[in-house]
């Protein structure tokens, strides 16, 4: 008993504040930053500079910013423009889940990566259960789907009855390169090129894997509880 | 490299040109070589096909772990030949794999089933699931089937226990749900693609695995990398053990419901990943090993800080632990439970921590040393008990070795280039590497045709000889130590799958 209490506190309290203490190290690789005319299409970012290039074959910068999350496929083309990132589900939605939302993984098809990230959300420094979001055993019990992988033939009947699992309304959120567009898959004859292929999507987490904290940023943003850098709500 | 009655001799990261591997021309005879090297001791690291214009030839790379050295040896196969799996159960899953990538049927193989499931261009092919499950009868015998879609954030296999009340009988694992054709896409892809996807084989071992691949391509080369780069590829590759092992304390703790430490083991697994963060930009190291070195250096300010963290973490490590082992009951839970003798071990052909847990003192760095490692010997840490409990206490033990190991190369880093170029690969030749990676021995072997092009990439994680270890374990076991049992071994489903 001693033992444990010394540990405990020895161990001190080690949650992350959200997201005033998310600062990442000099060389981390967030969202790629580009100069006005250039392209880059972050759901094939794979943010390894030996590989990524924009539309003309022109390496890329990347920046600290961890913050990536899109509704919509097409906003993840980046431009020198300014990215748009998450919007809120709607109000009814909001409603439903704004609060209490309960998620159910699915790997089809991932290195194991994108996975690992989904689960030190659990760890004491993301803690995402203090946000409302948990993930659950059943998809019967879940609001909604995140997936990871590109999702391999062998797994695409397994998710798709996964998916009619879980009670409506539901959301579906792609994390990773690989269920974003394939990612270092993409084109094999084994998998489809990501979850919009088979499932409707409306979440995009990009990165490989994303950092625990892109994909914290974008459950939050789709959930209306973070805008301008900010976050609103409950919760320290 | 000379020859050696049908096979050559080779070290680790060591390049032959194809037609001086020596080909025995009976297939029959080849077998039997193969057969009388493993009753002599040899290991089978690989065993695998490649498609010729002539048909199929087989290749066998067999270990000589007390010489560290590598046997490659070929044959030819028509649409058969015998299966060793009857007297050397460790080739099972090797001759699985050759019947379902190119139907040469190994005769005799007691379970000749799917491995993964890979499409074919002719289409109607089975899907995981149509698969020939042993089957129990008689009175209160039960099934039970998990998977593919598990409970946790996990991968998807599928597990079909045959139950007597509480006590399993068998446990058989169908796996080929992650199947996504690696060694086609290795085969394929632009050389500069190619270690991104090696680095996206198994997702926790991503150092691990880019190393294999780095190796194999500048044996192909003849190039070499210069001491600092091996030096800071070891760095990544430890690092990466340390998270994972840690990790894994953590999960046997949460397992058995001790919370502290499932809570304090799981922060130390992000020290860990963070430390990888600031040398190479990534949580898992992606991006940093490439052929002809590493894409990132350790300044002296940084290393100063790892030094700083690298001590702090060994003395949290420490405490936890103690924590942990010492507590009564978590001993009681984990001990005797999920026991692999010796005897299957050796069978079964296991490797890493899995294998060294049963006494069998395997360890890539030890018995084929590359890079660093011929210069810096850890210790190899065994125990005999081969249950949950040893595969926990071998994780500690080597985090010791490997955090020592890791503090002494840092307070002296050698010097050189940490990155050179790289030249094209040999034409007709055949290069092999392996790394112990934290679950075990990683397995690179690439064959280049007359223009230089890859001909055939062959991968091997240690999943691929550790899962028949799990389905042993649980025989005479309950069902409900499945989880714990598991989790002691942490096998990779996308490493076997590929």
């Amino acid at each position: 008993m001693w033992q444990i209490l010394k540990n405990r506190w020895k161990q001190g309290y080690r949650t992350l504040k959200f997201p005033e203490e998310a600062l990442l190290p000099e060389r981390f690789r967030g969202r790629p930053v580009l100069t006005k005319g250039r392209q880059l299409d972050l759901g094939r970012c794979l943010f390894s500079p030996d590989a990524d290039r924009d539309q003309a074959g022109e390496p890329v910068v990347y920046s600290r910013d961890y913050r990536m999350a899109v509704r919509r496929r097409e906003d993840l083309i980046l431009t020198g423009e300014e990215f748009k990132l998450a919007e809120a589900l709607d109000k009814n939605m909001r409603k439903l889940f704004g609060r209490s939302l309960k998620l159910r993984a699915v790997c089809a098809g991932s290195c194991s990566g994108c996975d690992l990230e989904l689960q030190a959300l659990n760890n004491v420094i993301f803690d995402l259960s203090r946000f409302g979001i948990q993930f659950v055993a059943s998809p019967r019990h879940a609001d909604g789907l995140v997936i990871t992988g590109p999702v391999t033939k062998n797994m695409e009947l397994a998710l798709k009855k996964t998916y009619e699992a879980v009670p409506n309304p539901k959301i579906v959120i792609a994390v990773g390169a690989c269920a974003i567009n394939g990612g270092p898959f993409e084109g094999s004859p084994e998998v489809n090129n990501g979850a919009d292929t088979v499932l409707p999507v409306d979440l995009y987490i990009p990165g490989c894997p994303p950092h625990p904290l892109t994909i914290l940023d974008g459950f939050l943003r789709l959930l209306g509880r973070i805008e301008e850098g900010r976050r609103k709500g409950c919760a320290r | 490299m000379k020859n050696e009655g049908t096979y050559s001799l080779l070290r680790n990261t060591g390049c032959i040109a194809e037609n001086k591997i020596p080909i025995t021309q009976d297939t029959v005879l080849f077998v039997d070589s193969v057969g009388k090297r493993l009753q002599e001791g040899y290991r089978m690291i690989a065993y695998f096909g490649r498609k010729v214009p002539e048909g199929l030839k087989l290749y066998a790379i067999l270990g000589d772990d007390k010489q560290g050295r590598l046997c490659v040896g070929a044959s030819k196969a028509a649409d058969s030949f015998p299966s060793l799996t009857p007297r050397y159960p460790q080739a099972h899953l090797f001759e699985r794999e050759i019947y379902e990538q190119f139907g040469s049927r190994p005769v005799g193989h007691p379970w000749l089933k799917p491995v993964r499931f890979p499409g074919d261009a002719a289409g109607g092919k089975p899907i995981p699931g149509d698969y020939p499950f042993f089957e129990v009868e008689g009175e209160e015998v039960h099934e039970v089937g998990v998977g593919p879609v598990h409970a946790g954030i996990i991968e998807p296999g599928h597990f079909r226990f045959q139950c007597h009340g509480e006590n399993v009988f068998h446990l058989e694992i169908q796996l080929g749900y992650q199947h996504r054709g690696v060694e086609k896409l290795l085969e394929t892809a632009m050389p500069l693609r190619v270690p991104l996807i090696a680095e996206s084989i198994a997702g926790d071992t991503v150092v691990g695995h880019a190393i294999a691949s780095a190796m194999a391509w500048e044996g192909l080369a003849g190039s070499r990398v210069s001491p600092r780069a091996e030096a800071l590829r070891a760095i990544a590759l430890e690092l990466e053990r340390l998270a994972n092992h840690v990790g894994d304390l953590g999960a046997l703790a949460g397992d058995v419901g001790f919370v502290p430490a499932a809570a304090y083991f799981g922060r130390m697994r992000g020290d860990f990943l963070n430390l990888l963060t600031d040398l190479t930009g990534n949580r898992f190291g992606r991006s940093h090993i490439r052929p002809g070195g590493v894409a990132f250096d350790l300044p002296q300010v940084l290393a100063e800080s790892f030094l700083v963290r690298l001590r702090r973490l060994q003395k949290d490590l420490s405490s936890v632990a103690d924590l942990f082992f010492g507590t009564p009951t978590v001993f009681e839970r984990m001990d005797g439970v999920g026991t692999v003798s010796m005897k299957t071990c050796q069978a079964m052909g296991l490797v890493g921590p899995a294998a060294r847990a049963c006494g069998k003192d395997r360890d890539i760095r030890k018995d084929y040393p590359w890079g660093i490692y011929r210069f810096h010997h850890l210790p190899t840490v065994t125990t005999d008990e081969g249950d949950v409990f040893a595969r926990a206490l071998v994780r500690r033990i080597e985090m010791e070795r490997s955090l020592e190991f890791l503090l002494s190369l840092i307070e002296h880093m050698p010097s050189g280039e940490v990155r050179s170029p790289c030249g094209p690969p040999a034409r007709d030749s055949f290069s092999v590497a392996l790394v112990e990676g934290w679950r075990g021995e990683i397995m690179h072997a690439v064959m280049t045709d007359s223009a230089g092009k890859t001909a055939r990439y062959k991968v091997k994680d240690p999943s691929f000889h550790n899962w028949m270890g799990v389905a042993l374990s649980l025989r005479d076991q309950q069902i409900s130590d499945f989880p714990l049992i598991n989790k002691s071994f942490n096998l990779s489903y996308a490493g076997h799958d590929l």
